[in-house]
């Protein structure tokens, strides 16, 4: 079971308590009205979708019902660290961030199995 | 033509368990779904008469109330006795947010040696008593329902849940309570 640390109730639970609520630290222009529609649509509708270390919200929906912030690797679905909603982007501690990459290489990727097949 | 209403629960003359587990519906309550800011929580807890814990998964009793911490700012509050719960918070004269959510709730209590056991039958979290010690309260998730689980002594539970999964979780628990007998 893949647990997360809500940085509220302050321990680890099953990611069954937890919902995906995209990507984070998107600011919501301050006069909406006044960007253009290339602005809209890139605050709006694009995101990123990075592969590898990835800041995302999430919502601890059936436990203490608080939005965060989390760190995670999309390639190992590692979290890496979770903070509290309204702090800045933090940093993920080095030791965490070469572990992820070390478990990374073990995972098996499309590309490794599949890539040159095609 | 009947001349007085009556009261059914829910969950009314249900009963269930085994050898090790005791399934019963709790008695009707008063509860308020209350939210407070922070400045407030001191004021929030002298009008109700309980005071608003503040550290997570933990709870509070006192004058026949329990409050229970459901997040940073967001708390469940249950009467037993006759309340006067939404009235008292009121009367508190600082800002909050409560809802009367007695009849959305009802509650089953669990108890015995393999209460925990059967909790755990759906529910991830762990209910040791170093991790879930008495007094812990945590919303979580039992099966498919969302709960509000308190430990009310170390082999008592009272399992909150909305009323229209009252049967599902009874039923989810009996099999538990089956399972934990084994
Ligand atoms: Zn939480």
């Amino acid at each position: 079971m893949l647990l997360i640390h809500c940085p509220y109730c302050e321990e680890d639970r099953s990611e069954l308590e937890f919902r995906w609520a995209g990507e984070a630290h998107i600011a919501r222009p301050e006069n909406i009205a006044a960007i253009s529609d290339e602005e809209f649509a890139e605050f709006f509708f694009l995101r990123n979708n990075e592969k590898g270390l990835t800041y995302e919200r999430w919502r601890h929906i059936h436990g203490c019902g608080r939005f965060f912030n989390a760190a995670r690797d999309t390639v190992s679905d590692r979290f890496l660290l979770t903070y509290k909603a309204g702090l800045p982007k933090q940093p993920v501690p080095v030791a965490e961030k070469f572990a992820a990459i070390a478990e990374e290489k073990s995972v098996e990727t499309w590309e490794q199995t599949e890539g040159d097949a095609r | 033509m009947a001349e007085t209403a009556t009261r059914s629960l829910p969950l009314s003359g249900i009963h269930g368990g085994s050898a090790t587990v005791r399934l019963e519906p709790a008695a009707p309550a008063t509860r308020i779904a209350l939210r407070v800011a922070m400045e407030d929580v001191g004021t929030l807890s002298g009008a109700l008469g309980v005071d608003l814990p503040v550290r997570p998964k933990t709870s509070a009793f006192a004058n026949g109330r329990t409050a229970l911490w459901l997040g940073p700012d967001e708390w469940l509050v249950i009467d037993e006795g006759e309340s006067g719960l939404m009235t008292a918070a009121a009367n508190s004269g600082a800002t909050h947010s409560a809802a009367d959510v007695s009849h959305r709730n009802t509650a089953i209590l669990v108890s015995g040696p393999g209460a925990a056991d059967a909790i755990n039958a759906g529910c991830s979290q762990d209910l040791s008593l170093e991790a879930f010690p008495v007094g812990a309260c945590s919303r979580t998730l039992f099966g498919k329902a969302e709960i509000v689980l308190l430990r009310t002594a170390e082999d008592a539970f009272r399992v909150e849940v909305w009323r229209s999964f009252s049967d599902y979780a009874f039923g989810l628990l009996a099999e538990g309570a089956r399972d934990a007998a084994l």
